[in-house]
């Protein structure tokens, strides 16, 4: 480096000398160019400036001789100017561009499904052991007949779309081929389909020869229609209309052309090595008529087969938002809070713009069920959750289904280096790089995908069981069974939610 | 026989097959003590070939009619007729290395240990279970397992 630079190393890379046995595989892991191997001096070293804190070589050197520790912030403790927004001035100071990010937001922004705890079964009504008794969790997705009636048959309603089950409330978020890696991809299809739940494709097309998971596919329609086309639409079991995505609401996408190798590009229909660009808006709507007109669009164009999904991102006025894609013709509609996670996104709007998807979920599920068009739609929710407890709450609070994004990709070897935009990734996973893509075996990252939902599936089960109730469809916005930890007045309103401590 | 497959779809370049292999032919059987005390280091008996982006590990074939063998001029260099193993016989060996000549696929080392120069090559781990490469394989790159015959 010969340019004075005011940036600093975030990380040391500490090799302990006396387990290092020099096998170099450490230099060969790494993404970021960190290790370094002379050979004239048969010695390693290692450009502190490069380390992400991956972990990718401490977790593949045998010898367990490598470490890596925060380097102290070399600036004077501040408690208004954190050692962060220097670090950023100095950067763009340097470079006078947009500050580039991946995965969600990490800011210390209070947790709500931290603050709610759930109800169990003591004495007057007996809790259930899932192991000896059977548990539902099984769940259904799109848009819910009418109500059987003692009346003269009506006509069958022709534009009733079929309901998808899937056998856990948890599918895998979009994330498209392109942001992650075929091998990524792939994995994710599978384990889908092994669980019997969905894998979301993402804005960028779904790869012929995954055409075999179609059946556990949801084909993403995106303001840029990339890779759409009648197969693609066809293939998959539920289609979605990406509006928005909770890491970057209001803006479009980038895929930056270096990652448009000769498969992506088939798969997307554009150039080799061109940008992919997503517009931020879709420039045919403008209005929830607009949507209207592509939901029935879509819908016309796979013959009704097909249930319509609408995901938009928590926003302020989500409720309303989601009362309008409902009365559009949306079968479900799948919101994507704050929290959630992306293979690039501005710094400033991942971590500023949006709102915490707990209160997305109450907000919307209250507005449908008093406008009574709840059971037209189902209520996807996603954005952060990390483990199976968040999963049950936000179903306690209304939502019918959730998915996980960047819980999935963790199961895969991440560990939130918020690096997916460089196309470095050293695990294998946000990259096209050939010499990368290869650390991730499908069959293994299957394998902890489909592991992880087992994992959950029993944890909601064994919740489920605690608050004394048997199926997934009795706990679906039974707010009574949750209770507000230190949550103030509005909080518990609009959560509508009673503190803890409170009887029925 | 079952023999040791690399699949190059999978293979992500670590060595550590090398290193995996080198402390299972080890005298302690310990990592650190392999390499750090009896400096094993570079005497693995799996080769990791590699051009970027593809890379491949390759041991010994256990060919059904081995050059190694054929080559031996002082017939150590043998075929268990029951397991298929292509293995030295080391009392026998005169160190004369025709066998890391003559090998097609370049996998026997030539090594000295204690000024007697000796082939280095893969036995399929016979003492374990299942060769130490396959087993500590990162990504299942490598399998061992039953393919029938080959040519």
């Amino acid at each position: 480096m010969s340019t004075f630079s005011l940036k600093t190393s975030e990380f040391s890379v500490i090799r302990d000398e006396n387990k290092c046995i020099k096998c170099l595989a450490c230099v060969r892991q790494c993404g970021f160019d960190c290790h370094q191997y002379d050979e004239e001096n048969d010695s390693l070293y290692t450009i502190d400036a490069n380390c992400v804190n991956c972990q990718r070589c401490v977790y593949i050197c045998p010898a367990d001789a490598l470490k890596i520790y925060e380097n102290p912030k070399p600036m004077r403790s501040n408690n208004y100017w954190s050692a962060n927004d220097l670090k950023n001035i100095y950067k763009q100071a340097e470079t006078g561009g947009v500050l580039l990010t991946g995965m969600g937001n990490d800011k210390a922004f209070p947790g709500y499904f931290d603050r709610l705890v759930l109800n169990a079964s003591q004495v007057t009504n007996p809790s259930i052991d899932p192991l000896r008794e059977p548990m539902e969790i099984r769940t259904y997705l799109g848009r819910r007949t009418e109500p059987i009636a003692l009346q003269k048959q009506k006509e069958k309603d022709k534009t009733q779309t079929p309901i998808v089950p899937i056998e856990t409330p948890i599918m895998f978020a979009g994330i498209s081929y392109g942001a992650i890696s075929h091998q990524a991809f792939e994995a994710l299809a599978r384990a889908a389909k092994e669980f019997g739940t969905m894998f979301n494709t993402g804005e960028g097309g779904l790869p012929k020869d995954l055409y075999q998971y179609g059946d556990n596919a949801i084909v993403q329609v995106a303001s840029g229609r990339f890779g759409v086309h009648s197969d693609y639409l066809n293939v998959g079991r539920i289609i979605e209309i990406k509006i928005g995505q909770g890491a970057k609401p209001g803006i479009g996408g980038h895929l930056p052309g270096e990652k448009i190798t000769e498969e992506i590009s088939t798969t997307r229909m554009i150039p080799e090595g061109t940008d992919a660009l997503s517009p931020a808006p879709h420039h045919d709507i403008y209005s929830i008529e607009d949507l209207r007109q592509l939901i029935f669009t879509l819908k016309e164009a796979t013959r009704y087969e097909k249930p319509i999904s609408v995901k938009i991102s928590a926003v302020h006025n989500v409720a309303a938002i989601a009362s309008g894609i409902a009365r559009a013709g949306a079968d479900i509609i799948a919101v994507d809070g704050f929290r959630g996670g992306t293979g690039a996104a501005p710094l400033m709007i991942r971590d500023h713009v949006g709102i915490p998807i707990e209160l997305a979920i109450a907000a919307i599920d209250q507005r449908l069920r008093d406008e009574g068009i709840r059971n037209s739609v189902t209520l996807v929710a996603a954005g952060g959750f990390r483990c199976s407890a968040d999963v049950v709450k936000a179903i306690a609070l209304g939502a019918d289904a959730v998915y996980i994004g960047t819980a999935a990709l963790i199961a895969l070897g991440c560990h939130l280096c918020q690096k997916c935009y460089t196309g470095k990734c050293s695990w294998g996973i946000a990259t096209q790089d050939p010499y990368k893509t290869r650390r991730l075996n499908p069959e293994l990252g299957a394998e902890r995908l489909y592991n992880l939902l087992r994992g959950w599936s029993h944890e909601i089960k064994e919740m489920l069981g605690g608050m004394g109730i048997n199926s997934i469809e009795s706990l679906k916005g039974n707010r009574l069974h949750l209770r507000g930890v230190g949550l103030n007045e509005v909080e518990l309103n609009l959560l509508g939610v009673k503190h803890a401590g409170e009887a029925i | 026989m079952k023999k040791v497959y690399a699949r190059p779809a999978y293979c992500m370049n670590c060595h550590l097959c090398e290193v995996n292999c080198i402390v299972a032919h080890s005298k302690s059987r310990n990592l650190l003590k392999a390499f750090k005390k009896e400096k094993l280091r570079g005497t693995a008996r799996v080769f990791v070939e590699e051009r970027k982006p593809i890379s491949i590990a390759v041991q010994c074939r256990h060919c059904n009619d081995p050059r190694c063998v054929a080559g031996c001029i002082s017939g150590a260099m043998v075929k268990d007729t029951e397991t298929g193993i292509v293995y030295c016989q080391e009392e026998k060996c005169v160190g004369c290395w025709t066998c890391v000549v003559s090998c097609p696929y370049g996998v026997i080392r030539p090594i000295e240990i204690d000024g007697r120069k000796l082939p280095l090559k893969c036995d399929l781990c016979k003492e374990y279970e299942e060769p130490a490469c396959v087993v500590g394989c990162p990504n299942k790159a490598l399998v061992f397992e039953e393919r029938g015959a080959e040519v």
